[in-house]
């Protein structure tokens, strides 16, 4: 056998296990399949195996390939400050490397950081429960539309605002395609979603659900004011799309009247990793509890005496219903929900508070600048917004291009002449005094 | 690990002037105030207020509750628990590489494109496919980016009366879950004694309405269904396709490829085969590959080179399904399974197979006299015990398992497969010594022994762990899952 220090057998173990086995080689063991189905030449087109040294020479080259960039990026991804205790804790193998905790007995750490964690993301949105957490907040969007038309039952219809995130709103839509849903988006007007035309389209009476999303993409707050009546009166379940940092200032999901709250935790303080993993939480009404697809994780008492924690409400998950479960997810984002946990309990509310001030002030600094200095024109005069805002801007490619050249990441490009820019507590002054510089730049070229 | 709870709760040390964090001095004026109050919250969550070491040491202490692969030995049957090698983590918490923004122009990430195109590639060799794509998140996402894949083929060759996918009775959960939720009515082929599809059964339901099939191979059984060619020409003969459930691909490395035995799209769980870590539940990634003539309807966006030998991300393949993830999957899982592939090297990647199936086969040979076997012949890396061989005991599968943790082993899976009432399914994997898996064949074998003579101490088990016997149907019927549930309750 080929000898690598993964692999511990030695050649007398080979032969000693072969001989209570009873075969005569480890070939053996697989003259059930067919000889022209076999592997050919028993071996891969890979390259050959890597020292460590050579793997770290590989990643090297292509850690070299990168350009990294100052980030006023945001879309849903943000470039916030993570204490040192969140990656040297989450990785701590003992919660690393284990499986899924089905045995409560030797999986108390996985269950309480889970718990805790469930606690957190409720208090951030003001409902009832919120299950261990789905993979992102575009695929949590689409369970919580799945879960519209569960709960309605004969009501195959959700509404979605035309502020939801493009990348979210494709998830969904792509999951409303094979499910059969009929998903319709209502208009945005002036970077908000159009109230009247979310009025005109609960009228028909076939709606299930409404999904919205405050902060919106543009980075404004909506207000939701009356929404809840609306769509309650239809029977109706009404969804907030939020990325969770914001939810440490912003009006919650519960005080608008939704019934459930999703959304993207990467703000939470996770590297950006080129996109993943990040995290798709979900909360809801205590009335929806049993229809929430995922996880959940619960008290209880042992023979002890004891508190302890298990997985619970495993009634509905797809290992028990099959194909009658709510949703196939299986799953959870695990170690993301660790490091969402320690995070916030680091922060705290005072933190989290702070943060949101930080890159609020941060933001409007910044375009107070580009104003100034240059003939960029914020996008939506009026509307309020947080940590991130759209500039109308002539040179939008040139700008990218430029700042790449510089070493920024000027924001993300969401039509010809518009350019998103967020701003976090990591941004300074120098750093914001150049993306101005820039911006301005860019116009005379 | 320690057999002492550890029963505080990070919130059990707020106190109102503790805080963990310091950011630097706001430079700029404070304008939040300046939002609408209607627009802010009311007020403050009740997140805890807590100092960083004791932060710390509540999570130290919480790990020592838990046990992981690096713990001990993890024989959960389906569920591919090997070791998660060090420099994978390494190679993950790289400060450039997870410092990328996902909207980030292709221009400065062609080293992360790289890495992504060339895991796609490696995964098509190893799975005999055309085309990768590394979107889906995890096994379950997977199998749905893969029927939204058949789905998606069927429609464009106007065969949209395929509304039926046929699932094996013995399938994961996941399977049938996947289909609905793409919207499928699901049929159940019958199982043989032997755990392989009844081809009889099939041919009965297999007709120009059936979209695909849904098959693990090896079984969950642990067996080969060597029947598979067959199989695959009396599927393809109707105009459906093989879909390949990647979660026992295993201890197909060095031995057969799923494209090679007909199968038309599959998905890899990189957190089994490829020794990502499991996290405690995730993040996992659940790459989907298809064979030539399908590469079209894979989802967007996609990472592709270029004929200048660059990378770009494409995003607007009309064909393509759609898009099931909001950026391009889980990058820092891929990372791992990139420098795991490189550190086996192909030889190592063919000897993943082998070993895992000698491993199991030799605890099957070991025990199969004190435990009931219903299925013989060589496994492949997992086989499954009906219970214990002598019932008069009553000791049941659940009690074995319990049993097992008392000695420091984690339990197999257990009740899974639904083919037998006692099911204890067990998956050693191929990093495992021949010292680690003698032991658990003794303690296996005592655990036998006393449930013979003093079958309450397996009954009553485990008597060491730092919980016992946990009241699940008090968690269920009183459901309190945050910490402000509990607070109000006592």
């Amino acid at each position: 056998m080929y000898q690598h220090r993964y692999f511990p057998h030695t050649t007398d173990d080979v032969e000693k296990m072969l001989e209570r086995i009873g075969a005569t080689s480890v070939n053996e063991l697989f003259n059930d399949i067919p000889e022209h189905l076999r592997l050919k030449n028993g071996t891969y087109n890979l390259p050959e195996e890597h020292s460590e040294i050579e793997v770290r020479e590989y990643f090297s080259r292509l850690r070299a390939n990168n350009k990294p960039l100052v980030c006023f990026a945001g879309a849903g991804f943000y470039d916030h400050y993570s204490p040192a205790v969140v990656a040297s804790i989450a990785s701590r193998s003992e919660l690393l490397t284990a499986y899924t905790p089905y045995q409560p007995e030797i999986s108390q750490g996985t269950l309480q950081y889970i718990f805790e964690y469930q606690s957190m993301i409720a208090e951030l949105t003001g409902l009832d429960i919120a299950n261990a957490s789905l993979y992102d907040g575009a695929t949590a969007t689409a369970e919580a539309m799945l879960m519209c038309v569960a709960v309605a039952r004969k009501k195959n219809r959700v509404l979605i605002s035309a502020t939801v995130a493009p990348n979210v709103r494709n998830v969904v839509e792509t999951y409303a395609r094979y499910h059969k849903i009929r998903l319709d988006i209502i208009h945005e007007k002036d970077g908000v979603t159009d109230v009247n035309a979310l009025k005109s389209m609960l009228e028909s009476g076939d709606v299930a659900g409404v999904i919205a999303s405050s902060v919106n993409f543009y980075g404004i707050l909506e207000d939701f004011t009356g929404w809840s009546e609306l769509i309650k009166a239809q029977k109706a379940l009404f969804v907030i799309n939020t990325h969770a940092s914001a939810l440490g200032v912003v009006k919650t999901p519960a005080e608008w009247g939704a019934d459930i709250a999703v959304g993207e935790a990467q703000s939470l303080g996770f590297p950006l990793n080129y996109g993943g993993p990040g995290l798709g939480y979900m909360c809801v009404t205590k009335a929806l509890m049993r229809k929430m697809p995922g996880r959940i994780v619960g008290a209880t008492t042992d023979e002890k005496g004891q508190r302890v924690f298990v997985l619970t409400l495993q009634a509905r998950e797809q290992h028990i219903r099959r194909e009658k479960a709510t949703s196939n997810i299986c799953s959870n984002q695990g170690i993301m929900t660790l490091y969402a946990s320690i995070y916030l309990a680091l922060l705290g509310a005072e933190g989290l508070r702070e943060v949101n001030v930080q890159s609020n002030a941060a933001a409007v600094y910044a375009l107070g600048q580009i104003e100034q200095r240059s003939s960029a024109k914020l996008a939506f005069p009026g509307k309020p917004f947080l940590n991130e805002f759209v500039i109308i801007t002539p040179n939008v490619d040139k700008i990218i291009e430029r700042g790449a050249e510089q070493g920024i990441l000027p924001g993300v490009k969401i039509g010809e002449d518009r350019l998103m820019i967020a701003f976090t507590e990591m941004r300074t002054k120098e750093q914001i005094d150049q993306l101005v510089q820039l911006i301005k730049s860019a116009e005379n070229e | 690990m320690n057999n002492k709870l550890y029963d505080k709760l990070i919130f059990n040390y707020s106190q109102p002037q503790r805080k963990g964090y310091k950011l630097r001095k706001q430079c700029f004026e404070t304008t939040i105030d300046k939002i609408p109050a209607n627009l802010l919250r009311s007020k403050a969550p009740e997140l805890p207020s807590v100092d960083e070491p004791t932060a710390v040491r509540h999570y130290t202490n919480l790990s020592t509750n838990n046990f992981g692969v690096d713990t001990g030995f993890y024989p959960l049957g389906s569920c591919t628990m090997k070791y998660n090698p060090k420099i994978n983590e390494e190679i993950a918490a790289d400060e450039v590489l997870k410092g990328l923004h996902p909207a980030q122009p292709s221009t400065t990430v062609q080293g992360a494109l790289e890495a992504y195109f060339t895991l796609q590639q490696m995964l098509s060799e190893i799975g005999g496919m055309a085309e990768f794509t590394l979107n889906p998140y995890a096994g379950a996402h997977g199998e749905l980016t893969g029927l939204m894949v058949i789905h998606a083929y069927h429609d464009a060759h106007g065969q949209t009366q395929r509304t039926k996918v046929i699932v094996p009775d013995s399938a994961h959960g996941t399977n049938p879950a996947s289909a609905a939720v793409c919207g499928y009515q699901i049929v159940e082929v019958k199982s043989m004694t032997d755990g392989t599809v009844d081809v009889e059964d099939l041919k009965t339901k297999l007709d120009d309405t059936v979209a695909a099939i849904m098959m693990t191979n090896p079984n969950t059984v642990g067996m080969f269904e060597k029947n598979i060619p067959e199989i695959a020409e009396l599927v393809h003969s109707v105009g459906a396709l093989m879909y390949y459930d990647g979660a026992n691909l295993n201890p197909m490395l060095g031995i057969a490829r799923p494209g090679d035995m007909g199968f038309d799209v599959m998905h890899i769980n990189l957190h089994k085969t490829f020794s990502t870590p499991h996290g405690g539940g995730g993040p996992g990634s659940g790459p989907v590959g298809v064979r030539k003539g399908l590469e079209d309807f894979l989802p967007n966006p996609r990472v592709v080179k270029n004929a200048d030998n660059t990378f770009s991300v494409a995003t607007d393949s009309s064909d393509a399904l759609g898009q099931i993830s909001a950026w391009l999957g889980n990058f820092a899982v891929e990372l791992r399974a990139l420098a795991y592939i490189l550190t086996l090297g192909a030889e190592g990647v063919a000897t993943v197979g082998p070993l895992a199936t000698l491993n199991a086969n030799y605890i099957k040979a070991s025990l199969d006299d004190l435990y009931k076997l219903p299925i013989s012949g060589y496994c492949k890396h997992e086989f499954v015990f009906d219970g214990l061989a002598d019932k008069s005991t009553e000791v049941t599968t659940l009690n074995v398992a319990k049993r097992l943790l008392d000695f420091g082993f984690h339990a197999p899976t257990i009740y899974f497969p639904l083919l037998f009432h006692e099911s204890l399914m067990i998956e050693p994997t191929e990093t495992e010594t021949k010292e680690t898996l003698d032991y658990f064949i003794e303690v296996m074998r005592q655990i036998a022994a006393e449930a013979r003579e003093t079958p309450e101490v397996v009954k009553n088990a485990p008597h060491t762990t730092p919980v016992v016997h946990p009241d699940d149907t008090k968690a269920a019927l009183e459901p309190r899952t945050t910490w402000r549930q509990i607070n109000e309750q006592y």
